[in-house]
């Protein structure tokens, strides 16, 4: 290594580097939970810092409650919302919000469908008027959800040609059963999607969108009381119970290791993704795996970036994260990096694998990771929108009341030997897949020498090459 | 809605921008320096970008990566971006940790060079190779940011080339083209200090003295860009179509704009929100929900406060709708709101929006920092935050229109259409996810 420096003139005696003062004390803002007399779980936090608000309706209607056959109807209906009412037309329903100012928006994930708003404090009023009118008294027009299914099936198309939401959702393909529903695109594919009609919508939305089930988040510049009389007022005659459904079966595709090379010609850098089936979000271990996986592969100064990035430049950036649901997401590294090290890159990555379940990291790393983890909870939640999604996870995922109080205590608990048993537990390196979306005549031969395990070839659809 | 704003300079010219309130116990502290890709000479791009990853690998007193170390040590969250015409580089920390945020912008600022190698510029020229290949080479559409500017703005411009820069130049960079370019550029005459939230002002001017007091001020003077100015029209059409590896068309159409700051500029950005900002905007509820054929449709400004901005439309086609339908449908939207003007309805609501999400977005104590900086160094002025609103809600559909008659026209128009390269159009697979998708 080279140390060639170069000097500068004019330099003053620096200053030491400063000692912390003493941290202020924090805490997530005061709530308060109503169950109103339908069933209904109304969370209310006064943030009275800007006049803005934001609320947020919450349904227990994801893609993992979607019938069989069905898959695509969840985000459909959530999206279908927003076409019109009894009362109105989609247009009509769209500018009038946008006249308030509001930003509007509906969309479902695994576990829940959602629909929300942003106002300014002088429009929450009418502004959450309409929002109750486009969750209670939807009219999902033929023509608006046709439109909408045609949107979802040209995603999937332009997905051909769009290296990382193709890695994704190969990924996914390749780390399930492929009976799972978590094997299968959240949105839907092509395949379902394109059989959806109005009447899919109509019966999904009756029998998932209920009161007793549901939870309505407002959070700004509003009174407990205030929050509690306008959901009263909004939702309070809305009527059903949603019954609970199980979380989709997750279980692997397969428990050896193996690597799949998706071929995208000419592709000048290759997607990588290595990982395996994860944990489920109510997991009692989930802080110990957070812990581990921000040493890992979460943070900027985790090993996996610092040594793909910092070390070797094969990347502009390399992580590593669980995705949480109620079922068990999947556990997964992802990177895209040049042609030519390709291999390499794949190899540094099995290789922090090992290494964190092979000896205990530094008290230096834990103590990063969790005054990190820790520290920056204040900035995460900053904004009324954020504090919304953070107490309509609070509910999806029925995680105590107490939970933002206790989090900060309870990732500074985590132990070395903690992370260590974590990343031996729940860190599976036989039963890593290797998903690479790239140029195949540059790649193949190296991946193949380094012996990972058998190794599947497909096209951008997925669909498998015997031969390429 | 007004912010508490303070500004002062230090005698070695940085300007100091303070905005203090109380609500969370965190402080950000942003740092504009005003250099940007439009000060790299030809043959040098990138340069600016690059030496953003270089303000990361260390300075006299912090090793390389550790600035991200320390300030995630200290639960904070921190980055930079490089544009046209600015870097900025910023951090949120709890804000007993303001000390050490200052402490490491000053010393990057201050001692950057005696820490720099070539072993440090070779990896992150490699790893700026990597973003370029991640964020344009290997994404559908992802060169338009680079021909786009290439397309709008004349070959000598400084807003012509690439902001990320070619393959060639970022091999050719120096550890002498990184000193030059430091002490050029990177001084506190060149930069604008912003702090905002969760601090004690007689406290924090202390620590800033303490910090950057010392650092001397350029020793010659900033090389000065070249004419920025341009007419208010580009005279013609200006047309590039690329065949990509694409499965549906997109259109970029863009009119060039009026500077961000000038009044005229209000009326322009309020014209793009009704074209494109919102779900019931014209572009979202003529070619989406009326007519069907693009799935989405938006429309935005670059906000350059020199020279000449650009107001941008993008499109993307349904599968089963060609290029030139797109073209002729997004054309017709535009030359309607030309011909026919705006409402004054519309107005309304989209000075309703860009309102409310300017309000949302200062919940933020990173954005309050940031757009501070940003008015102070584009005008020297950061209390112009507080008229934000007011200059917004001044805009009238007479202005909308009179913006529209003057630039919306055929002699101010850039095409930029991506096309599916010869041979991923119609393919057996498409033609039935096409088939699919049609009513």
């Amino acid at each position: 290594m080279k140390h060639a420096s170069i000097a500068l003139g004019g330099k003053a005696a620096a200053p030491p580097r400063p000692a912390a003062a003493a941290p202020k004390p924090y805490r997530f803002p005061r709530f308060e939970i109503v169950t109103l007399d339908n069933g209904l779980r109304v969370i209310v936090a006064p943030v009275r810092t800007l006049p803005v608000v934001t609320a947020l309706l919450l349904v227990d209607a994801g893609a993992s409650t979607e019938p069989a056959g069905r898959d695509g109807v969840a985000n459909l209906t959530a999206r279908g919302l927003l076409e019109g009412t009894m009362h109105r037309d989609g247009n009509a329903l769209t500018e009038q919000f946008e006249r308030l100012g509001a930003s509007v928006f509906s969309g479902a994930d695994w576990d829940t469908a959602n629909a929300g708003v942003t106002v300014l404090r002088e429009h929450v009023e009418p502004a959450i008027a309409l929002l109750g009118e486009l969750a209670l008294t939807p009219s999902f027009p033929e023509r608006d959800i046709a439109r909408l299914r045609a949107e979802r099936l040209a995603d999937l198309l332009q997905m051909r040609t769009e290296p990382r939401g193709l890695a994704d959702e190969m990924f996914a393909r390749f780390v399930y059963d492929p009976f799972s529903r978590y094997a299968r695109p959240e949105e839907g594919g092509s395949d379902t999607v394109s059989t959806l009609t109005r009447d899919d919508v109509r019966r999904f939305y009756t029998e998932r969108y209920r009161p007793r089930g549901s939870t309505f988040v407002l959070v700004g510049d509003v009174s407990v009381d205030e929050g509690v009389s306008i959901a009263t007022r909004t939702f309070g005659g809305w009527d059903g119970v949603v019954s609970p459904i199980a979380p989709p079966a997750d279980a692997p595709a397969r428990r050896t290791r193996a690597v799949h090379l998706v071929r995208k010609e000419d592709a000048p850098q290759s997607e990588l993704r290595v990982g395996h089936v994860g944990l489920p979000r109510r997991h009692p271990e989930y802080f110990r795996v957070m812990v581990m996986n921000a040493v890992l592969g979460g943070l900027f100064s985790s090993r996996i970036n610092l040594n793909l990035r910092e070390a070797h430049a094969y990347t502009y950036g390399a992580f590593s994260g669980f995705a949480w649901r109620r079922g068990a997401g999947p556990f997964v590294v992802s990177t895209a990096v040049e042609n030519d090290v390709t291999a390499d890159a794949a190899r540094e990555i099995l290789l922090e694998i090992d290494r964190i379940r092979a000896a205990p990291i530094s008290a230096d790393e834990l103590s990063l990771a969790t005054s990190y983890l820790g520290g920056v909870f204040p900035i995460k939640y900053e904004t009324t929108d954020a504090i919304a999604r953070a107490l309509a996870a609070l509910a999806a995922y029925d995680l105590p009341v107490d939970y933002f109080d206790t989090y900060r205590d309870a990732v500074r608990a985590v132990s070395t030997a903690d992370v260590l048993d974590a990343a031996q537990r729940y860190l599976h390196p036989d039963a890593l897949q290797v998903v690479v979306v790239g140029d195949a005549s540059q790649i193949r031969a190296p991946l193949a020498a380094m012996e990972l395990g058998p190794m599947l070839a497909y096209g951008a659809d997925g669909v498998e090459i015997s031969k390429d | 809605m007004r912010i508490p704003i303070e500004s002062y300079r230090l005698s070695n010219g940085l300007v100091v921008t303070l905005s203090e309130d109380h609500r969370a116990p965190i402080v950000a502290v942003n740092l504009w320096y005003r250099v940007g890709s439009a000060n790299e000479r030809l043959g040098r791009t990138g340069f600016a970008h690059l030496f953003e990853h270089m303000l990361f690998q260390g300075s006299e007193h912090v090793e390389a990566n550790e600035h991200f170390e320390l300030i995630q040590r200290a639960g904070g969250t921190l980055n930079g971006s490089t544009w046209l015409d600015r870097t900025n580089y910023y951090e949120t920390v709890p804000s007993n940790e303001l000390a050490l945020a200052l402490w490491l912008e000053a010393d990057r600022m201050g001692a950057l060079l005696p820490a720099m190698t070539q072993q440090k510029l070779d990896t992150q020229r490699d790893v700026v190779k990597n973003e370029r290949r991640w964020s344009m080479d290997n994404q559908p559409y992802g060169t338009w940011s680079e021909r786009l500017p290439a397309l709008t703005y004349p070959p000598t411009h400084p807003f012509h080339h690439s902001l990320i820069g070619s393959m060639e130049d970022l091999s050719a960079a120096s550890l002498e083209d990184i000193a030059q370019f430091f002490s050029t550029f990177y001084r506190p005459d060149n930069a604008v200090l912003s702090i905002a939230g969760d601090f004690e002002p007689a406290q924090a001017r202390a620590l800033v003295e303490q910090y950057f007091g010392a650092i001397p001020r350029g020793a010659s003077p900033i090389p000065p860009l070249a004419d920025m100015t341009l007419p208010p029209r580009f005279g013609a059409t200006h047309r590039e179509v690329v065949p990509d590896t694409v499965m549906v068309p997109r259109l970029f159409l863009a009119f060039r704009a009026p500077v961000f700051g000038s009044d005229e500029y209000y009326a322009g950005s309020v014209l793009g929100a009704i074209l494109g900002l919102g779900k019931s905007s014209r572009l979202e509820r003529v070619l989406v929900r009326e007519r069907e054929i693009a799935s989405e449709a938006t429309a935005f400004t670059f906000d350059l406060s020199q020279g000449a901005d650009l107001l941008v439309i993008d499109a993307t086609a349904r599968p089963e709708v060609s290029s030139d339908t797109l073209e002729a449908e997004v054309t017709q939207v535009v030359d309607a709101v030309r011909r026919d003007g705006v409402t004054r309805a519309e107005v309304e609501r989209a000075i309703a929006l860009i309102e409310t999400s300017f309000v949302t977005s200062l919940q933020s104590a990173g954005e309050r920092a940031d757009k501070l900086s940003m008015f102070a160094a584009m005008f020297d002025d950061p209390r112009l935050l507080n008229e934000q609103t007011d200059r917004y809600r001044a805009v009238t559909a007479e202005r909308v229109n009179a913006f529209a008659r003057e630039r919306l026209g055929t002699d101010n128009r850039a095409v930029l259409l991506y096309v599916p390269r010869h041979g991923e159009e119609g393919e057996p697979d498409e033609a039935e996810a096409a088939s699919g998708a049609a009513r």
